[in-house]
This record gives structure tokens, C-alpha cells and sequence, in this order.
């Protein structure tokens, strides 16, 4: 029976995403919550009862800082992103298109690797300050970077891009005409774009707002560099863990879910609330020309300047990198340059190996995520079953936890033996990061794959079956090659991140198997900034490839499945 | 080749019925078309026949085989979609040849077939083009090469000219007609457009809200409409509400509705003329007479159905004048052609004929369209 034939099949698809998802996101989440409630060997909400009670008070005041810098990061990066969004899309004037494009490039900064940059540049002793102080003869650094302006810096230079991203994306879908209608009934200027731009704006920018906090409630990097004494929740998580106080890291863990998914819901919930389609199609840009010359001029220098700050960054890493280590000790600048940091990494096998590492570990981790991504897509869009719902919230789960919370769970579930593990511990062995990276980036694949999904009008799959081809040959000949450039996209951006990942590398990591950012970490310890950011470089590089390659051939603006 | 049968079919969609009580007997070689409004399951029904949608009841036939439960890829049909479904990675010549290549055609022979096909449709210069590069006509064609080249049992068309502009739309209406003769194939023909339901098809179904209410040939469906429904979606019509006032073996006085009774009308009473059986005193019914029926005198000329009145609008076709004219409450459009002599002025009295052998009475299925 042909009904039955199709169920068949959606069930077949069906198991392996069931599985993979009960077992790496839903045993590991509710692993951690029955740990948090463990408390002398009995069930009870004692640990919760401590971290709102607790004398000193430092978790409570790790949430709240964490809440702070957060609101803080939605407005600085609100600030940022929005104005940009706006003179890019609505002005034309000489270098646009080179601007528009350089407002993206702190996506092409790992974190780790950015908040590196940030220290060099405007830390103690920083190049900006010192440049400053000579410049101006002064006894002391002028300023310098650290704790929460640190954070916030930080924030708002790498989180910015989502408000950016977002709001150019509604304003490229409103229709010239809607502006028009409402000139043409007699809106002053002011009153059309507060009447009408704005409003079509807001779910852009409250979805921002909203993607940005939890972002920057999971931050770990920045604070991990920068904080010093100051406490953010995500951060203790991981001192809980080394000091082996497993159930408060188990209590944070599930305290830091709770408000990162709370806002995801949220989100979700603004959004079907709030989407205004456009009814008409096809709409092509509107952009107007700056006459006033002055004026012209005064934007592209303003233009030049941030793409420069923008840069600036990238440029440091770049120049650390040629900096041999120990040619720059107690200098101000560095004197010697030259690419014996990347010889070493090449030559030296100590200094490669976490370089091999990482991508070992990055491939193994996104050849799962392209093959489960596929599968799991293509049932969720393209199939009907009961229970939908159950499994988009699953695959969406790994988005919303803060990578140190997924870092935690799989401690929580892995450290023992376990059916989904095979019997096997896997805390401590090779295959712990992988699976780690698998998770983390599952949500980023199916997206990108759903998106491409979408677009394919159903009627080509039943174009090949009335043509007399099974479904396994359909799927291979016509829907692969089909939804190829867009999923492969989104891979390629798993597989960057995954070289670049951090804190649940942090986490999980054994010393045979460290991946690059521990060794970035480790380097750092030592103050070989040069190998730093010799590793920092080939990860740059690494994602701009890849940036690149999906721009140039697959015609697919992968920055796009981040956010 | 193939006939098709169409036994007691109903399709379901949760507690929406798509489809009821459908039979339906489309002959071999015949081009057969499921016309209706959107939404009235005519396509529903057609992706019964394809294999997409299964019955809820009934079975489907293909000569005497049962198909209903058979996968789509098992059923040997050619299906052109609304929107094509072209293979977006593939060039031209590759789309027509996935059929053949699924089937496994050794490679001379796949060449010469999908080459053959491509210059039925005149297609042979773009065989190696992406079908992103064509113009919608020849996206069009590539969609009709590729259900063609398989020699399918049956060629199914799902509205194919509904995304083409007015000209290309005549131009493959008879591409399509030439095509279908040339392989004296089954065809099913989807479509919401009456003028191309009646100038290509051997016979039509009429659909609306899931239901068939007639099957029948171009001039059957337009001459002899059995409901109201039918007379008013195919062509225009003058659809007025009436009674049975009088009746004999020979003519039928029926009354308006609106009129209060002032204006009544002789029906010849024959079955072209009348539908069903009738008594006197039945309501519940319409009157239907074509536009092109009614002729509109300057002078009272007497005789039967012929009713005094005034010009309300006049509109002007260069071959034809479309007059409306108003009889107490009733308003009726006439269609005449134009003979030079002068159009009518909003106002002018004049005298409308409507001439019996032209009056239909049917019964009424259709709330909403009077």
C-alpha cells in the first residue's frame, strides 16, 4: 500500500534523528538537571536553595553580572548595527560595496582568536595605548582594555554583525513602494521612516536584540581572557568543574539553560507574533544617491575610518603572527619580522600536531553533521509525521545551550558508561571532541539545509517519481545535487568553527588530542604571542575561504546560517 | 495507451472533503479535461490519477488494472506541473532524458529518443542549455519532452499554460493539441480557463466543491448545461430565479422570480430545454439564455418573450456590443454583434427577444453564483 510504503520510509529517516538527538541532546540536558538535584546522595533542591542563598553570594552576583553585560552588549551592539545597516542600505556613495562588505568581517574572527587581538591591541600593553602615549608624550597608558569594557568591547565589535545582518536583511525586504505610498500621501520624510521603515524594522531588531543577549549570556572567551576577577555565570561553570564541585557546575549549568532558552522561546514566539510579509515580489534595491558632495566625501572617510578599526584586529593577528617569538620581550613594538612562525608550525611536528588535531577533529565532526543534517532536514521539511514539532525544538536545543553548558553535559553523561556510548566511558578519550563539535554545530547544518529545502518546490521530487524513479534514486540524482551548494555551505561553516571551537574544548579536551585553541590558550600562558597567532592566522584564513568559496560557487551567503 | 476508470473515488484531507462520489470513464486516446474553479478537486483528482494523492474510497483504473495503490513511479504516466518541476541542475537535454535513464535505456538508444522528443517540440538547438537559461514557453516544452519521452500510458497536464503570457499561451495551447494527436495518447487536462477547456478537449468534467456535475463534449457543456453552476462558469449566461407557473406537453410558462410575477417566459418543454422532470408550482430553479441569444429590437415587434424596456449600459467590443438592458427588476445582458447600424444610447426603451428554443430551466446546485 503506497500510504503505508511512504510511512515506511518517513519512519526509516526517522530513527537515526531520533536517536542521535535523544541520546546527544536530551540524555546529556537531563543528565545534568538529575546531577544538579543530587545533593548527599539523595534527591533534593538544595543546590539550587544555595546558589540564591548561598553567604557569599557569588553565583547570584555571576548571574547578575552575566544579565548586565549582556543588556549592555544588545545596546552597544544595537548602536553599531543598526545606523550601519541603514547608511548601507539606503545610500549610495564611493566604496559602499567594500564597506558593506568589511562590516562583516568580525564573523571572520574566532572568538578565541579576536579576544586575543583585543588584548594586543588595546590591552595594558597594547599597541593603540602605547602608540598614543609616545605619540603624545605621555608618562602612562591612556587607556587600556579589561574586566567588563573589556567584555563589552569585545561584545559589541563581534556581536554587532547579527544586528547588522538582521536589520539589512528587512531592509532589503521592504518595498520601495510602501515609502513611496506613504510620501505620496503626504508623510514628511521623518514621519515615513518613523511610520513606516521603523516598524518594519523591529522584528529585525528585537530579534537581534534578543539573539545577541543570549549570545553574549554564553560568552566564554571574553571573559575567560578579560574578566580577571569579575564573575560572569558561564565562566563559573567552568571554575566549578576544575574544582571539581560537580553538582554546582550541574546547578549553574541548568540556572545558565533556563534563561538561554527562556529567551529562545521568546524569540520564537515575537517571531510568529510579528512577521510581516511583503506582498509584493522580486524587489530590487533602493538606494539613495548622496548628492551633497561634502557630504559624499564626509561618508566615505567616515566609511574608511571604521572599516579600518573594523580591521584593525585581523591586522594585529597578522602582524603577531610574523613576530618571532622571543625578538619581542621588553620593546614597545616589535623589530623583527618574518614567517619562522609559520615554518615552525609547519616543520616543528609538537607545533603542528594540534593544528592536525583540530582539523581531524573537525572533519570527523562534520562529516556526522552533514550526513545527519541532510537526513534530518529532509524529514522535517519534506515529511508529515506526528511529533514534528517534539523534534525541531530537539535540534534546535544545542543552539540555545551555551557551548560550556553542552561542554558540562557530556561530562555529566559520558563519564560513565552508558548505551548510547556503547558501553564505552567517553570523557577523557579521542572521540569526546568530535562528538562535542557534532552537537554544537547541529542546529547551524539543518538550518542552512532547511533553508535550501524550503525553496524546493515539492513538485520536483514528484516530477522524478511520475517519471518512474524510487526515492533513494530521486533523493540521490535530483534533491542532492540540488540543495548541494546551500548544505554544503552551512558544513563548511560547522567545520570552521569546529577548528576554532573553544569552550567546550576547554572542557573536554586530553593533553594527546588538544585542539588548536587550547594550544592558543596554552601559548598565551607562555606569552609565545607570535605561535598564538600563527594559529589565529590559519583559522582566519580557514574562514575566509570559506566565506569565500560559498559566496563565488555555491552563490550562498553562508554568514547568513548565523543568525 | 490507456483508458481510465474512475469508480465511486473519494479523497479526504483530515475531515475536508476534497473529492466525493467520483466516476469518471476517460477513454483511450482521448483528451479529456477536468475544468472548475480553484479548489473544486480537480487537481486533487488528477494527482489521484498520477499517484501522488491516494483515494480515501474507490478505485482507479488504467484499462482494467487496478492502479490505485500504485506508486507513482511504478504507474507509467507523463505529468507536466503548473510550475514544470524542471531539474534545476540539469541542461535541457538531461531533463528529457532522466525518464529513459531511470529506466535504464542503453545509451544509443536514450541519444536518439531524447533527440527525437526534443525536435517534436523544436527544442533540438537548446539541448545542451541550463532550463534556467529558456524563455517559459520553452521551459514549457522541455516539461512536455521530458513526460513524452518515456512513451507514457498517460500524459497528465496540470494547468501547464497558466504561468504564460496571453500569445504563448495560443501558441502551446496548440503545440499541446498537436503533440497529443501526434502520439494519440490518454491526456488529462487540468485547467480553470474555459476557453482552452473547450477549444482543445474531446470532452470535459466539470468540477466544483469536490463534486463532477457534467461530463460531457465542448458544445454539450455550453449548449445543454445540466445546473446552474455549469451554465454560469462556462460562458456567460442570464441566470434568472423562476417558477413553474403553467405547463403542457409542449410548453412550459415559467415565472420570474424578481419580476413579482409581471414577466413570464414560454420554455419549448423538451429535454433540451427543460432539466429534470417538472411540475407546476416547482421553484428552486433558474432560467439560463445566453447573451448571444437575446436580441434587442428599437421597435415592438410582438410575438413570444418579448418584454419592453430600457438601456442601462452599453459596452462596445468592436465585433460585438454587449447591451444591458433593464425589464421592471430584471437586468439582461444581450451580446450582438455588430452590423453597423448604430449603437443603442443608455436610456433609449427598447425591446428585448428572448427566443424560446434558447430557454433553458435548471434546477439549482450553487447558492452563490446567481
Amino acid at each position: 500500500m503506497m500510504k503505508n510504503r511512504e510511512h515506511r520510509l518517513t519512519f526509516f529517516l526517522l530513527i537515526p534523528v531520533v536517536l542521535v538527538l535523544v541520546a546527544y541532546v536530551l540524555y546529556p540536558s537531563l543528565r545534568t538537571f538529575f546531577e544538579s538535584l543530587q545533593s548527599d546522595g539523595g534527591l533534593t533542591l538544595s543546590n539550587y536553595q544555595d546558589f540564591f542563598s548561598q553567604e557569599s553570594k557569588t553565583n547570584l552576583e555571576a548571574l547578575w553580572n552575566s544579565v548586565y553585560i549582556s543588556v549592555l552588549s544588545v545596546v552597544a551592539s544595537g548602536l553599531i548595527g543598526i545606523p550601519l545597516a541603514l547608511i548601507f542600505n539606503r545610500y549610495q556613495f564611493p566604496g559602499r560595496g567594500l564597506f558593506a562588505t568589511a562590516a562583516i568581517m568580525p564573523i571572520v574572527l574566532p572568538s578565541l582568536v579576536g579576544v586575543m587581538a583585543f588584548m594586543f591591541l588595546y590591552g595594558e600593553s597594547g599597541l593603540i595605548p602605547n602608540l598614543v602615549k609616545d605619540l603624545f608624550g605621555l608618562k602612562e597608558v591612556p587607556f587600556q582594555i579589561g574586566g567588563v569594557s573589556g567584555i563589552l568591547i569585545v561584545h559589541a565589535y563581534t556581536m554587532y554583525v547579527y544586528f547588522y545582518m538582521m536589520v539589512s536583511a528587512a531592509i532589503g525586504k521592504i518595498d520601495p513602494s510602501l515609502e513611496e505610498a506613504a510620501s505620496n500621501l503626504g508623510a514628511s520624510k521623518f514621519k515615513v521612516f518613523w511610520k513606516v521603515t521603523f516598524p518594519l524594522m523591529t522584528p529585525a531588531i528585537v530579534g537581534a536584540s534578543l539573539l545577541v543577549f543570549m549570545i553574549s549570556m554564553a560568552s566564554f572567551s571574553a571573559p575567560f581572557l578579560l574578566a580577571g576577577g569579575y564573575r560572569v555565570l558561564s565562566l563559573q561553570i567552568y571554575f566549578s568543574k576544575i574544582n571539581g564541585d560537580m553538582e554546582i557546575a550541574a546547578t549553574q549549568s541548568v540556572i545558565l539553560s533556563v534563561v538561554s532558552i527562556g529567551f529562545l522561546l521568546l524569540m520564537r514566539w515575537y517571531q510568529n507574533r510579528k512577521d510581516y510579509r511583503m506582498a509584493s515580489k522580486g524587489i530590487g534595491a533602493h538606494r539613495s544617491e548622496v548628492k551633497n558632495p561634502v557630504m559624499k566625501w564626509v561618508m566615505a572617510a567616515v566609511g574608511v575610518i571604521g572599516v579600518i578599526i573594523l580591521l584593525l584586529p585581523h591586522f594585529t593577528i597578522l602582524l603577531l603572527s610574523l613576530v618571532p617569538d622571543g625578538t619581542w620581550t621588553f620593546q614597545t613594538y616589535p623589530s623583527t619580522f618574518n614567517f619562522e612562525n609559520f615554518r615552525l608550525l609547519f616543520e616543528d611536528p609538537n607545533i603542528f600536531k594540534p593544528l592536525k588535531n583540530s582539523l581531524v577533529l573537525a572533519v570527523i565532526a562534520t562529516a556526522g553533521n552533514l550526513v545527519f543534517g541532510v537526513i534530518a532536514s529532509y524529514v522535517l521539511v519534506k515529511r508529515k509525521f506526528v511529533g514534528k514539532s517534539f523534534i525541531d525544538i530537539l535540534v534546535m536545543i544545542p543552539w540555545a545551550l551555551p557551548a560550556t553548558v553542552i561542554g558540562m553535559n557530556l561530562v555529566f553523561a559520558f563519564n560513565e558508561k552508558s548505551i548510547f556510548s556503547f558501553g564505552q566511558i567517553l570523557v577523557g578519550t579521542f572521540w569526546i571532541l568530535p562528538l562535542a563539535y557534532f552537537i554544537r554545530h547541529i542546529p547551524l547544518v539543518v538550518r542552512s539545509t532547511n533553508a535550501v529545502l524550503e525553496q524546493l518546490d515539492d513538485s520536483i521530487e514528484e516530477a522524478s517519481r511520475s517519471l518512474g524513479a524510487k526515492w533513494f534514486y530521486t533523493f540521490r540524482k535530483v534533491i542532492l545535487p540540488i540543495i548541494m551548494p546551500g548544505v554544503l555551505s552551512g558544513t563548511l561553516l560547522a567545520f570552521v568553527e569546529s577548528v576554532g571551537e573553544f569552550p567546550t574544548s576547554v572542557l573536554l579536551y586530553t593533553i594527546s588530542n588538544r585542539p588548536i585553541s587550547i594550544e592558543i590558550m596554552n601559548q598565551l600562558r607562555m606569552f609565545n604571542m607570535g605561535q598564538a597567532a600563527a594559529y589565529g592566522m590559519i583559522q582566519i584564513t580557514l574562514i575566509a575561504l570559506v566565506l569565500l568559496i560559498s559566496n563565488k560557487f555555491f552563490g550562498v551567503k553562508a554568514e547568513r546560517s548565523l543568525t | 495507451m490507456a483508458s481510465i476508470k474512475i469508480e465511486n473515488v473519494q479523497k479526504a484531507f483530515g475531515k475536508t472533503i476534497a473529492v466525493d462520489q467520483l466516476n469518471l470513464e476517460i477513454k483511450d486516446g482521448e483528451f479529456f479535461t477536468f475544468l472548475g474553479p480553484s479548489g473544486c478537486g480537480k487537481t486533487t483528482t488528477l494527482r489521484m490519477i498520477a499517484g501522488f494523492y491516494y483515494p480515501t474510497k474507490g478505485v482507479v483504473r488504467f484499462g482494467d488494472k487496478d492502479m490505485t495503490r500504485v506508486p507513482p513511479e511504478k504507474r507509467n504516466t507523463g505529468m507536466v506541473f503548473q510550475n514544470y518541476a524542471l531539474f534545476p541542475h540539469m541542461t535541457v537535454f538531461e531533463n528529457a532524458a532522466f525518464g529513459l535513464r531511470v529506466r535504464k535505456v542503453p545509451g544509443a538508444e536514450l541519444k536518439k529518443r531524447v533527440q527525437d522528443v526534443l525536435q517534436k517540440v523544436r527544442l533540438d538547438q537548446y539541448s545542451d542549455r541550463q532550463v534556467s537559461q529558456l524563455s517559459g514557453g520553452q521551459q514549457q516544452r522541455v516539461a512536455l519532452a521530458r513526460a513524452l519521452v518515456i512513451e507514457p500510458e498517460i500524459l497528465l497536464l496540470d494547468e501547464p499554460l497558466s504561468n504564460l503570457d496571453a500569445k504563448l499561451r495560443d501558441e502551446m495551447r496548440s503545440e499541446i493539441l498537436r503533440l497529443q494527436r501526434e502520439y494519440k495518447i490518454t491526456t488529462i487536462y487540468v485547467t480553470h480557463d474555459q476557453a482552452e477547456a473547450l477549444s482543445m478537449s474531446d470532452r470535459i468534467a466539470v468540477f466544483n466543491y469536490g463534486v463532477c456535475h457534467q461530463v460531457g463534449t465542448p458544445s454539450d457543456i455550453y449548449n445543454a448545461p445540466v445546473n446552474d453552476f455549469v451554465a454560469g462558469f462556462i460562458g456567460e449566461s442570464n441566470l434568472l430565479p423562476a417558477r413553474v407557473e403553467d405547463m403542457n406537453q409542449e410548453k412550459l410558462s415559467v415565472g420570474l422570480v424578481d419580476s413579482s410575477n409581471e414577466m413570464r417566459l414560454v420554455v419549448h418543454n423538451n429535454p433540451l430545454n427543460v432539466k429534470g422532470d417538472l411540475t407546476i408550482g416547482d421553484s428552486g430553479l433558474v432560467t439560463s439564455i445566453r447573451p448571444e441569444a437575446i436580441t434587442v429590437h428599437r421597435n415592438d415587434t410582438g410575438g413570444e418573450n418579448v418584454f419592453k424596456g430600457s438601456v442601462e449600459r452599453v459596452e462596445f467590443f468592436g465585433s460585438t456590443i454587449n447591451v444591458s438592458a433593464r425589464i421592471n427588476q430584471v437586468l439582461l445582458q444581450a451580446n450582438m454583434l455588430n452590423n453597423g447600424a448604430g449603437g443603442f444610447k443608455v436610456g433609449e426603451d427598447v425591446w428585448v427577444e428572448l427566443p424560446a428554443a434558447h430557454i433553458r430551466v435548471l434546477p439549482v446546485v450553487s447558492g452563490d453564483s446567481l
